[in-house]
């Protein structure tokens, strides 16, 4: 020790000392933070390479080669991840016709695929992300407030009960049973096709939980008054009326009438 | 008389007299007078048909085996209205079945159908029956007879009211009590229409005015909170209300539809001028019977009211481009105010809603 105090004011001292707490810290560094980040931040530009090469294979032909739109697509540039996910895994796109409106098909890729393409989509520029399963979980919604919402904003076009409607030139709102809430979130959130967009910031996460909530709900529970003749109002129920009740008495009718034998 | 002589004169039908081409025959009858005889008139009255006995007439067999039928739809009613209590009673009312073609369907509702639908059928079906198989049938002809009373009752109807006219000695001072009665039963008549005050009162200003007023703040139509113009992203849709309205018929008139929309497509100036970068405040109540407009269809910009389909186009003014609506939506003046939330810049310039009587 007394040769080492001894030497403390050594020119070279100084160096030494900085030169071992520069290579402890770095090292400390490089053994506490783990290899993750790294990895990570590989994988994700991992991702988006392969995300990009699948953009090129299966969407650029409508949406550019770098995403910038053409005649023939919109521009994807900041639609965000949420928009990929939901267009991509409801099989909306890569479209398979062109039409009024691009019909809902089977999915064509697989999850893994997909998060790939959202990553590409996402780092071209700021948008709505992928929600996390809490924050579209049906079970912690408000029924009331969901429902009150519901037919406030989506009733309009959804129909009262979740069952769809028509719009204008062939286009139409998509009926909502068996949607899944991520969907529904996704679709609030980045307004597809026809429809607007309800962005956090109008809508919050709460609020699309409550009306996931509520359609969940009213597009699972039974009829309790019986067949519910597609709820879709006066159009079905107005035909039952005409054709089988009013039917049934012509028949008794005709019965009533006719000679007994 | 023949049986053509429906009006009883003994003159036969008016017209017959050869009107009708080959099918009337006229002859001399015995009166000396023209009547027709139909020889082929297809709508000639095929006389009483000969009464035809039923099978449980003539078969004793028949006719027990209809009184055991139409008793066991009125036991199976009976059965069914029990079943009816039974099903209150004994199936939760939370309880679902399912059924193919059905769904899923509230097992004591359609119990109840089922049940009170039978009972009411099976008491209809068994009267009919017992009608039709069990009871007389005898065919019957009901004859018209005139609408005008025998001459002697109309004699003595008149003879009544001149009789009563005399007594009540109206003739000597017919203004003092025949005026003074009359002025009573008009006043009695005309009294009660003061209720119809009832109905008003009139409406004034109110149809034409809004509570939107300048520097009136925004706010969302469901959570009461101001809205901030950065936070409404291109594509929006937000219902809105001004801010600390509670009052339901003046909530009703000021609702608005906010949408923001690129700048650069709007086709019209005055649109432009209301609004505030993009973002536009329509009337959600459609110009042709009022109901809340809310269908909008983001890439066509078009706005349609759910009701009867009448099309406003938002790039343009929300003009009418298709439907029942005679008008454009109304559109509200907006601005920010310093912290940059949405507050209206005044009232409409028009009356919202359907159109009215004195609108001009």
């Amino acid at each position: 020790m007394k040769s080492l105090s001894a030497r403390r004011r050594h020119p070279l001292a100084l160096a030494a000392l900085l030169l071992v707490a520069l290579t402890s810290t770095g090292g400390l560094y490089a053994i506490l933070s783990s290899g993750a980040p790294a990895q990570a931040a590989s994988s994700q530009s991992l991702a988006i390479q392969e995300g990009r090469e699948l953009f090129l294979n299966s969407c650029s032909s409508c949406h550019g080669l770098n995403a910038e739109g053409t005649t023939d697509g919109p521009t994807l540039i900041g639609v965000g991840a949420a928009a990929v996910d939901f267009q991509v895994a409801t099989g909306r796109m890569p479209a398979t016709i062109e039409a009024q409106q691009i019909p809902e098909t089977k999915e064509r890729f697989t999850q893994a695929q997909i998060d790939q393409l959202a990553a590409y989509i996402a780092s071209l520029g700021p948008g709505p992300a992928v929600p996390e399963p809490p924050v579209y979980d049906p079970a912690s919604g408000d029924l009331a407030q969901g429902g009150d919402l519901f037919r406030t904003n989506c009733a309009s076009c959804h129909n009262f009960a979740g069952a769809g409607g028509a719009l204008s030139r062939g286009k139409y709102a998509a009926a909502l049973a068996g949607v899944d809430p991520k969907y529904i979130y996704e679709a609030m959130l980045t307004g597809p096709q026809s429809m607007p967009v309800f962005s956090d910031s109008t809508l919050t996460p709460e609020e699309k939980r409550s009306i996931i909530a509520f359609v969940t709900h009213i597009t699972q529970e039974g009829n309790p008054g019986g067949q519910g003749l597609g709820r879709i109002g006066p159009v079905s129920e107005g035909i039952v009326g005409w054709i089988v009740g009013i039917g049934a008495l012509v028949g008794a009718a005709v019965w009533i009438g006719a000679k007994a034998t | 008389m023949s049986r053509y002589d429906t009006d009883g004169d003994g003159h036969g039908p008016d017209g017959a007299n050869g009107s009708h081409g080959h099918a009337v025959e006229v002859s001399e009858t015995p009166t000396g007078r023209h009547a027709a005889r139909l020889t082929d008139d297809p709508f000639a009255d095929p006389g009483r048909l000969p009464h035809e006995p039923r099978r449980t007439d003539v078969d004793a067999q028949a006719r027990r085996r209809a009184e055991r039928q139409v008793a066991t739809m009125f036991g199976l009613s009976t059965l069914a209205a029990i079943g009816f209590v039974v099903a209150f009673v004994a199936i939760d009312k939370d309880a679902f079945v399912s059924l193919p073609l059905f769904g899923e369907i509230g097992a004591q509702n359609l119990a109840f159908g089922l049940f009170l639908g039978l009972s009411l059928l099976l008491i209809g079906t068994g009267v009919i029956h017992w009608s039709r198989k069990l009871m007389t049938s005898p065919e019957i002809v009901e004859e018209r007879h005139s609408l005008r009373s025998p001459e002697p009752d109309r004699e003595s109807a008149a003879a009544a009211v001149k009789e009563g006219a005399e007594e009540s000695t109206l003739g000597r001072r017919p203004f003092l009590i025949g005026g003074s009665l009359v002025g009573a039963l008009g006043a009695a008549t005309v009294a009660p229409l003061i209720t119809l005050r009832d109905l008003g009162p009139l409406p004034e200003k109110k149809l034409r005015h809004t509570a939107w007023a300048e520097q009136h703040q925004i706010v969302f139509e469901h959570s009461n909170l101001p809205i901030r113009a950065v936070d409404v992203p291109i594509g929006a849709m937000i219902t809105a209300k001004p801010k600390d309205v509670e009052d339901l018929n003046e909530l009703a008139k000021a609702v608005i539809l906010i949408l923001r929309l690129e700048p650069d497509q709007i086709q019209n100036a005055r649109q432009l001028e209301l609004g505030y970068e993009g973002i536009f405040a329509f009337s959600k109540i459609c110009t042709h019977v009022g109901c809340p407009i809310g269908l909008y269809e983001r890439e066509t910009h078009h706005l349609l009211c759910p009701c009867h389909q009448s099309t406003f186009d938002v790039l343009n003014g929300a003009r009418v481009i298709f439907g029942p609506a005679a008008r454009s939506l109304p559109q509200l003046p907006i601005n920010v105010d310093d912290a940059g939330f949405l507050v209206a810049e005044g009232d409409f310039d028009q009356p919202v809603g359907p159109s009215f009587w004195e609108r001009g």
